[in-house]
């Protein structure tokens, strides 16, 4: 990679260095590979016993068969399930975003005495591990007689997803120049006008992207619903949790039938977010969190 | 003329603290304020506070009394409970370490561009959206007795019986590192790139090899970076609960600190408890992450990029 552009006295070390590297690549790219490869298994393994009849030992089940689904669908009821992580989500994401926008426009904006204190206070529940901060939540929230209902799992989820928004929003926000805004107030627009026709337009690409990312953390998030939910709020992730943990009632392959609808439903979420977020962007914006 | 002279230093207040930048956008924050106070920061003291009055009757109050240390008294004294901090130490910290060490040569050989970089690092974000408990699920059927690996392990003659690999301490592990690598490694990749490879081009034209460049230029760059994503790998490894209890053994050889929490919030019902072990677990995750912080600050940190 770097050895095209390098200076011409560089080239006689060429030789020599190839071969010294070429170990070190070997074991780099057998690494990733190796890595792949177990992830291949992690997630095949599920996706191929969900689809058989029986599998004890063999390298694959006896026979082929969909009716896991069938039964898995019924008797965990998921199409309320699926209604409730549905309902969770699309919540938390527009909550979020009606909230953490403005606050991550302020912040883009303007510098005021007492900002670096909030920044902290705004990191802070995406630094804290969920299970630190979700016991003593639950126990307010059990308290309110919010816990145990949707609206108890909507708030618990929405304290890592507000300030998520804000952290992505505000370096997005910043390099947005101000001079178009005030291009616009010389021209007469009142502070709503420029909101909706000269912002808004321009942050509709961070905004979903934010969107999508809180959509994807909350469907994936486990622990702060665990905490919160009652038998009728369970998202899609925590119903799973109880029938591994329960297993033994139910056939293995039921289980998995239901893992790899909640991967599927993942995997749509995720493809739907990569073509707005690329990764390493995302990684770079988190990195902003310091 | 006494409306203008109550009028004047209203305004020249107002144009005062817009110079500070105080000024009626500031309300926009507000909503988020609030909310941050009101579902963070309150539940956070109200646990505080509560991690202080123990509950009555319960097993804390029998042993210590009802003095406002009973809580941590019970919990230093127990070693079912002490314990749990040293375990989830010994998964956690391994854990984190592995996934920095192991994302440095990967990132470092993957930093240029080539064909089908896109595609590796779009795989590896999927085992962070997959989360932990499907990783746990996939786990138990690839890793167990009649699992894949155990198969191939054995067709090929390294082990005769299956190497037990879930539902003890390297089942976690192993769970840790798949869902907590791929978010080192992008981590790791985005400071790499951040670094201005003429750096290392200038080292090379005096005449380094590349373990010269990487230990005096890549290296020194690199580590304020390593360091932050060491302390976001440990934030996620130190708070594994689906998978401990999945792939682990939750009752002995896997109790983290955050099933002893929920143990005694939600099967105990004693609040106050588990409010204590969540402060307890917040303090030695803090404590760990300050350490490494305060070895951070010691680190140049420079404009070059890979700052962190």
């Amino acid at each position: 990679m770097t050895t095209l552009t390098e200076a011409p006295p560089a080239a006689e070390e060429k030789a020599p260095r190839r071969v010294a590297l070429r170990p070190g690549a070997w074991i780099v790219w057998g690494a990733v590979v190796f890595f792949l490869l177990i992830l291949l298994g992690v997630v095949g393994a599920v996706v191929i016993d969900s689809f058989g009849t029986k599998w004890f030992g063999g390298w694959l089940p006896k026979g082929w068969t969909t009716h896991w689904y069938g039964t898995t669908w019924k008797e965990f009821d998921l199409g309320s399930v699926l209604t409730v992580t549905l309902e969770v989500a699309i919540a938390v994401v527009v909550v979020s975003v009606i909230v953490g926008v403005p606050a991550a426009y302020a912040l883009a904006r303007r510098d005021f005495p007492g900002k670096r204190v909030l920044m902290v206070a705004f990191l802070l529940p995406i630094l804290i591990p969920p299970i630190t901060y979700g016991v003593p939540l639950a126990t307010v929230l059990y308290k309110f007689h919010l816990a145990g209902r949707l609206s108890g799992v909507i708030l618990a989820n929405l304290v890592p997803a507000v300030p998520f928004v804000i952290l992505v929003m505000t370096p997005f926000i910043e390099q947005i120049d101000p001079k178009i805004e005030a291009a616009a107030r010389m021209c007469g627009a009142k502070t709503w006008v420029i909101f909706t026709r000269i912002l808004g337009p321009l942050l509709i690409p961070g905004m979903l992207a934010a969107a999508i990312l809180v959509l994807v953390r909350t469907v994936g998030m486990f622990e702060l619903t665990f905490l919160t939910a009652g038998a009728d709020s369970q998202t899609l992730v925590v119903a799973l949790y109880y029938s591994v943990s329960a297993a033994g009632i139910r056939a293995q392959q039921e289980i998995d039938a239901m893992a790899v609808i909640y991967t599927l439903s993942m995997l749509v979420l995720l493809v739907a977010a990569l073509r707005f977020v690329n990764p390493t962007q995302l990684v770079t914006q988190i990195k902003e969190r310091d | 003329m006494a409306s203008s002279a109550v009028a004047s230093p209203r305004i020249a207040l107002r144009h005062r603290l817009a110079e500070r930048g105080v000024d009626r956008t500031l309300l926009l924050l507000l909503p988020a304020v609030v909310f941050v106070v009101a579902l963070f920061i309150y539940p956070f003291v109200y646990g505080l506070q509560l991690s202080f009055q123990p509950q009555p009757g319960s097993e804390a109050v029998n042993r210590y009394g009802s003095g406002p240390f009973a809580d941590y008294r019970n919990f230093f004294a127990d070693p079912y409970l002490r314990d749990t901090i040293w375990t989830t130490l010994k998964i956690g910290l391994p854990a984190a370490l592995f996934n920095v060490l192991a994302s440095v040569p990967i990132a470092y050989r993957m930093r240029g561009r080539f064909r089908g970089k896109r595609t590796i690092t779009t795989i590896l974000v999927v085992p962070i959206t997959l989360g932990t408990v499907l990783t746990a699920e996939g786990l138990l059927a690839f890793m167990g007795p009649t699992g894949w690996f155990n198969r191939i392990l054995m067709d090929v003659g390294i082990v005769d019986h299956p190497v037990r690999l879930t539902h003890n301490y390297w089942g976690v592990v192993f769970s840790l590192v798949i869902t907590g690598f791929p978010f080192a490694f992008l981590l790791t990749l985005s400071y790499l790139t951040g670094i201005d490879p003429t750096l290392e081009r200038a080292a090379s034209t005096l005449g380094a090899n590349w373990f010269q460049r990487f230990r005096h230029i890549t290296l020194p760059l690199l580590a304020p970076g390593l360091a932050i994503t060491f302390c976001l790998s440990f934030v996620l490894a130190f708070s594994v609960f689906p998978s401990a209890i999945m792939v682990g053994e939750p009752a002995r050889q896997t109790r983290v600190i955050s099933i002893a929490a929920f143990h005694a919030a939600f099967e105990q019902y004693d609040y106050s408890m588990a409010s204590a072990i969540a402060m307890i677990m917040g303090a030695v995750e803090l404590i760990v992450i300050g350490l490494v912080l305060g070895w951070r600050a010691r680190l140049y940190r420079g404009a070059t990029g890979g700052k962190g």
